[in-house]
């Protein structure tokens, strides 16, 4: 019985309203939306391939908002890797593309990462000051314009592509989520993640090496903004200075939603998924409602305002 | 309870302190600071506030290097570059703060910074951790409701209990315990000094800081009094006077 009440007390209000939130829109859309066509399977299938990129970028912030860190840059490193891999990829093959496009991502985390972990700058001004400094970079690189990606295999790859009829989009979803639940979840990293963001003190008196994983989850957050930079520049077959503009909100509160304490120590990639998906969700549906942009974006602001008020609602006690 | 029945079963002191000195530029925090410590037993650090009793701790757990004198683990020569080193040899320190994470579970805060991992893939092996965390609270008699409880949900005597349970488990020698009932109300207090004094049985040597009196009669074999880094006496406990011990911190008769 104790066991019972220690496992419904356990049971995570925070984790729950992302599910919640998750299946109240999804009804409210199916039933307004219906005639518009939100419960297509095509429609559905599109939300998960738009939410793709956004989803990455928040299993990235997922482990540096655990650590007790942010990171406010990805939008800038999504851009500086989409237009890396792009201009790589019109002289060199495939590969050369990919590896450059990760490569500036996970060096730009890096920079934010030593800043932050060894000369002890806090990550949310260090990680201002690099947005600026790479949406500057980004636009610089080529004087504003676009660049077209006409590698075959990259677009495929990376956006348009399908295997045994699954579109490739879907699968860099489900593996990176697969991959970034393991490594939160089960492994020695993850633990010295949480304990990192917890308690740096306890983190730091039991023998963890709390600057490291600073810089590491820095890095990862990179690494998942140059991936989600490659998905964009796959999908729409060209990088711009644009990408990964406007998603800094989005994933913020797609983390936060998920059940991802912003002061560190609590998180879940799975709980990042879904309220990316959310987010996705609730794109479409004021996309389908017809509603202006202006609109759009402050019925947006509204609804993510109330989620995240929802969803921190316990943990200020 | 305490003087009767210690087994002093070891000649060898698992620690040995000898003229320690310890000073930050011209301030002197310690001045020859001596000391023997054997298995099974607790010794008690009394004395008032900047009386070099955390200094002196902070020596033994690594986190200092003596300006002078000599420190001996099992009768040999130790010096510790760090916390790690002194925890790898068997020292733990149970802190003021209990460097506890508060929203992890209790398992996981019993194997920080020493996960165990299960092949092939190196993954977390949660549930050996959470059954040996739970033998180890049930071992010494913390009550808490279960290994996967996270921090949070416990008491401040539990929470203690957790932070005493994971320094025992990991130290072979020696276990430091700065202020381990400062935060405590009256039944938790007691329970922790029951706690305390049940580590004799391992077999571990205990160095105690406390500002109870009361606790370090109860609790120790031996008192060593401190006063403005000087080291002004040792007493056995069952032979000493509240009263002498009063004016040893003090400096006054």
């Amino acid at each position: 019985m104790t066991a019972v009440k220690q496992r419904l007390s356990g049971f995570d209000f925070q984790n729950m309203v992302v599910y919640i939130g998750f299946i109240a829109i999804f009804i409210f859309f199916a039933v307004t939306l219906y005639d518009d066509g939100f419960l297509t399977q095509r429609n559905l299938t599109n939300i998960f391939l738009q939410t793709a990129p956004a989803t990455i970028m928040a299993i990235g912030l997922v482990f540096a908002l655990s650590a007790g860190e942010i990171d406010l840059s990805f939008g800038s490193i999504v851009a500086v890797s989409a237009l890396t891999a792009a201009v790589v990829l019109r002289d060199y093959p495939l590969i050369m593309g990919v590896a450059a496009g990760l490569g500036v991502g996970i060096l730009i985390g890096a920079l934010n990462g030593v800043l932050v972990a060894y000369l002890k700058l806090p990550s949310f001004l260090v990680t201002l000051a690099t947005m600026g400094l790479f949406a500057g970079i980004a636009r610089s690189m080529t004087d504003l314009r676009s660049v077209p990606v006409m590698n075959e295999a990259f677009t495929g790859f990376f956006g348009s592509g399908k295997l045994f009829s699954v579109p490739s989009l879907l699968i860099w979803t489900v593996v990176a989520v697969a991959i970034g639940h393991i490594f939160y979840r089960h492994t020695r990293f993850g633990a010295h993640v949480l304990a990192t963001g917890d308690n740096p003190r306890a983190a730091q008196v039991t023998g963890i090496k709390v600057p490291r994983v600073r810089l590491y989850v820095m890095m990862i957050c990179g690494g998942t903004a140059g991936l989600a930079g490659l998905l964009y520049a796959g999908r729409l077959q060209a990088a711009k200075y644009t990408l990964g503009e406007s998603d800094l909100m989005t994933v913020i509160a797609a983390v936060i939603v998920g059940g991802t304490a912003l002061n560190g120590g609590k998180g879940s990639v799975i709980g990042a998924l879904l309220g990316s998906l959310l987010m996705g969700m609730l794109n479409n549906g004021l996309i389908l409602m017809n509603l202006k942009v202006s609109d759009q974006m402050i019925v947006r602001g509204l609804i993510i305002l109330l989620a995240v008020a929802v969803s921190l609602r316990d943990s200020s006690r | 309870m305490a003087g009767k029945g210690i087994v002093m079963n070891s000649e060898l002191n698992v620690l040995s302190l000898k003229n320690i000195h310890k000073a930050f530029g011209g301030i002197v925090a310690i001045q020859d600071f001596s000391l023997d410590l054997k298995a099974g037993e607790i010794v008690a650090l009394v004395g008032d506030n900047g009386a070099g009793k955390s200094t002196l701790i902070k020596i033994i757990s690594g986190v200092y290097t003596p300006t002078s004198g000599e420190i001996k683990l099992d009768g040999q020569e130790a010096s510790f570059s760090d916390a790690s080193a002194a925890r790898s040899n068997g020292i733990e320190v149970v802190y003021q703060d209990l460097a506890l994470a508060d929203e992890q579970p209790v398992f996981m805060n019993m194997f920080l910074g020493r996960e165990l991992t299960k092949p092939p893939f190196g993954l977390l092996d949660k549930a050996r951790m959470r059954r040996e965390s739970q033998e180890l609270v049930d071992d010494l008699d913390v009550r808490i409701p279960s290994a996967s409880s996270t921090i949070s949900d416990l008491s401040g005597g539990q929470r203690q209990g957790i932070a005493i349970a994971r320094a025992t488990h990991w130290a072979s020698k020696l276990v430091l315990l700065d202020e381990p009932t400062a935060a405590l109300g009256v039944a938790e207090t007691g329970k922790v000094e029951d706690l305390i004094a049940s580590l004799k049985e391992k077999n571990l040597a205990i160095l105690i800081i406390s500002h109870s009196l009361d606790q370090v009669f109860k609790l120790s074999d031996r008192i060593c009094v401190l006063r403005r880094g000087e080291q002004i006496g040792i007493r056995e406990t069952a032979k000493a006077d509240k009263n002498e011990i009063v004016s040893m911190i003090t400096g006054v008769a």
